[in-house]
């Protein structure tokens, strides 16, 4: 009973098994010991606070001067390429949103006959083509808000031969109905949500589109600091990054807001950039200066003096001073013809589910 | 046995469990009731004889009990189906409750002309495309937020207008009657010589009256003095910068010029006068000069 128990075959299977399972440990053999050795300790391996930070702070440091030597080594490596007169070494381009954007298939190229064919074919084609000049009528929804008014008469200053009419109990159908006898060529619509303005509607008159676009970061006039106050002129407009198809027609819409024949002596220029598919709203009037930059000729010789010569340069640049208002849209849908809630055919939908990647843009 | 005052009795004082007491007072929540008010002449429990009108999907019908279908539950209410034209149906409740109560004829009435306009509203209504209040999720309204907010640092708005604006000029879409930009130097210089003109004018027409005044031995009223002479040339600055606008027109850009110019003037005029009162403390005699200016309209008193 005492007798130690000789170990047998059945007690080699069950270490075996134990083995395998994880149970029984391993005896670390050379070769691993080297391998955690040559490891880099991570400070969160470190229980010690103290050593913890200090190893942050070492790591850190070093990092710092790694940084240090590559932009060093990078300015070394320019400055030869120029005294030789070879080509400098390109410049690295960081990775961006915009960059690493997503595949579309309907980005559209600058030779797309199909595209351009459609263009002339459109609802805006008679207004971009200066053969109608747009009239538009601004109303707003049902209720009324403290910023409507305000936003609305902005709206006003901005858009050229812009309209406002009340609302009243009007259906929204018998609007667009009145619209089409009056010969307007779109209506806006400012929609209001707690009393603040929240989304506008913009339907192309006779044979629409409808686009529903939600409004948000209103910064009125009054608000914005240093602002100037715009002419009567006729503003140019400035459309950035409307890429796809889809982006081409909501850039064609809102470009048939505005007339096609801008007045340059007003020095106004209404900016609708689409980023991220949100459509920013600038208006702003600019002046063009030209600056003196002092450009030294050449850096090796110098003058009879003994100073390195220094010639003007004019380099013209502009200057821009906000007149206001400032907001923000981003498409909700768009429609096929005029507003029509039930029958209506639709474009476009935005869906949540649309927002999952953050490289996915559809303007 | 019907007994209706014995029902009405228990339902009153006991309890009815289709009684609602409410403040305003006794409602009735029973189907059947033609007004739906507790009482004892529209229970319909508590008469033997009763009438009401009831919707099914749209659907009016003329519900009627008696006292002779009492003892059989399932066959307690006879039903007419009443027409859609409304005089019709009056006409179908006048033909069956022929020798019914007036006063239960017309609560009948009362409740089919009500429930009809009801459904004519209802009807309305749904042809009607009304405003729906949507709710976002608050994850999802911080999430594009957030991303708006980047995507307008990431856009760099003025940077990316300036640019355009440039490539526009570069382009030659802006001809020179378009755009005005006044080669500023050029017409500081124009500004000047009209200036050094004007001054000689001036000097030639009068010379500034020189007035000798006693000087006040006290120094407080020195000090109230060179108050007085500082406020003076303050003002006038003031004067200037109320009129300055930002013009939009190129006269009104002149003007701004001009204005600056003087701005400077003022501004080293009042730096001597300070200098000439610390100088003058020391000093008991004093003369004042009055300088009348045609641009300030008020006299200053320099001291000197």
């Amino acid at each position: 009973m005492g007798g130690k128990r000789k170990k047998s075959d059945d007690d080699d299977d069950v270490e075996a098994e134990a083995e395998a399972s994880g149970w029984k440990k391993k005896t670390r053999t050379t070769s691993e010991r080297e391998k955690e050795k040559k490891e880099p300790l991570r400070p969160s391996m470190i229980k010690n606070k103290e050593k913890r930070s200090e190893l942050h702070a070492k790591l850190k440091h070093q990092k710092k001067l790694e940084k240090r030597a590559k932009a060093k080594a990078r300015d070394a490596a320019l400055k030869k390429a120029l005294e030789l007169g070879e080509e400098p070494p390109e410049k690295k381009v960081p990775r961006t949103i915009e960059n690493t954007r997503e595949l579309d298939e309907t980005v559209c190229k600058p030779d797309d006959e199909e595209l351009f064919a459609g263009n002339d074919a459109d609802e805006f084609g008679p207004i971009l083509n200066q053969q109608q000049t747009p009239k538009i009528l601004i109303t707003t929804c049902r209720f009324h808000s403290t910023r409507g008014p305000a936003f609305i008469s902005e709206l006003l200053s901005v858009i050229p031969n812009a309209h406002y009419f009340k609302r009243g109990t009007y259906d929204l159908k018998k609007i667009v109905e009145y619209a089409k006898k009056k010969d307007f060529t779109s209506i806006i619509v400012v929609h209001t949500n707690r009393r603040e303005p929240d989304a506008l509607l913009i339907i192309g008159v006779p044979d629409g589109p409808t686009a529903h676009f939600k409004l948000s970061k209103l910064v009125l006039r009054k608000d914005i600091k240093n602002h100037g106050n715009p002419t009567g002129h006729k503003p140019e407009l400035v459309l950035n990054n409307f890429t796809t198809r889809l982006g081409h027609r909501v850039g064609r819409l809102i470009q048939s807001l505005f007339p096609q024949d801008p007045e340059f002596k007003g020095r106004r220029v209404v900016t609708f950039h689409n980023q991220r598919d949100f459509i920013f709203f600038r208006h702003h009037r600019y002046i063009f200066e030209t600056k003196e930059v002092k450009k030294a000729e050449s850096k090796g010789k110098k003058d009879k003096d003994g100073e390195s010569e220094n010639v003007p340069e004019q380099k013209t640049i502009a200057r821009l001073q906000e007149c206001g208002p400032r907001f923000t849209l981003k498409l909700i849908s768009l429609q096929h013809g005029t507003f029509d809630t039930k029958g209506g055919e639709y474009e476009w939908v935005h869906k949540p589910e649309m927002d999952t990647s953050r490289r996915r843009f559809f303007l | 046995m019907q007994h209706d005052e014995v029902i009405w009795q228990v339902i009153r004082h006991n309890h009815c469990s289709y009684m609602a007491k409410i403040a305003t007072g006794n409602f009735c929540r029973n189907p059947y009731n033609v007004t739906g008010v507790c009482n004892r002449s529209s229970c319909p429990l508590a008469n033997s004889r009763y009438a009401t009108i009831r919707d099914d999907n749209g659907v009016f019908y003329l519900y009627m009990k008696t006292i002779e279908r009492a003892h059989m539950p399932k066959d307690l209410w006879e039903r007419v189906k009443l027409p859609r034209n409304y005089e019709k149906a009056l006409e179908i409740i006048d033909k069956h409750l022929m020798y019914w109560p007036k006063l239960l004829i017309h609560k009948i009435k009362q409740r089919l002309t009500k429930m009809t306009q009801m459904r004519i509203r209802m009807r309305k209504l749904a042809l009607k495309t009304r405003e729906k209040i949507m709710t976002t999720p608050r994850k999802e309204k911080k999430r594009e937020a957030r991303r708006e907010e980047k995507a307008e640092k990431a856009a760099l708005l003025e940077k990316s207008i300036e640019k355009e604006l440039l490539e526009r000029l570069q382009k030659g879409v802006y001809q020179q009657s378009d755009i005005y930009n006044y080669p500023l130097e050029e017409y500081n210089k124009v500004l000047d010589m009209e200036k050094l003109q004007i001054a000689d004018e001036e000097e030639d027409e009068e010379e500034p009256e020189v007035e000798y005044v006693e000087g006040y031995d006290e120094l407080e009223e020195e000090e109230d003095m060179e108050d007085f002479g500082g406020f003076a040339t303050l003002k006038s600055q003031g004067d200037y910068d109320n009129d300055e606008n930002a013009g939009s027109t190129d006269d009104e850009e002149e003007e701004a010029i001009d204005r600056s110019r003087a701005k400077r003037k003022m501004a080293l005029s009042s730096k001597k006068l300070e200098k000439n009162g610390l100088d003058s403390k020391s000093k008991k005699t004093r003369v004042l000069v009055e300088v009348e200016r045609e641009d300030a309209g008020e006299r200053q008193r320099v001291v000197q």
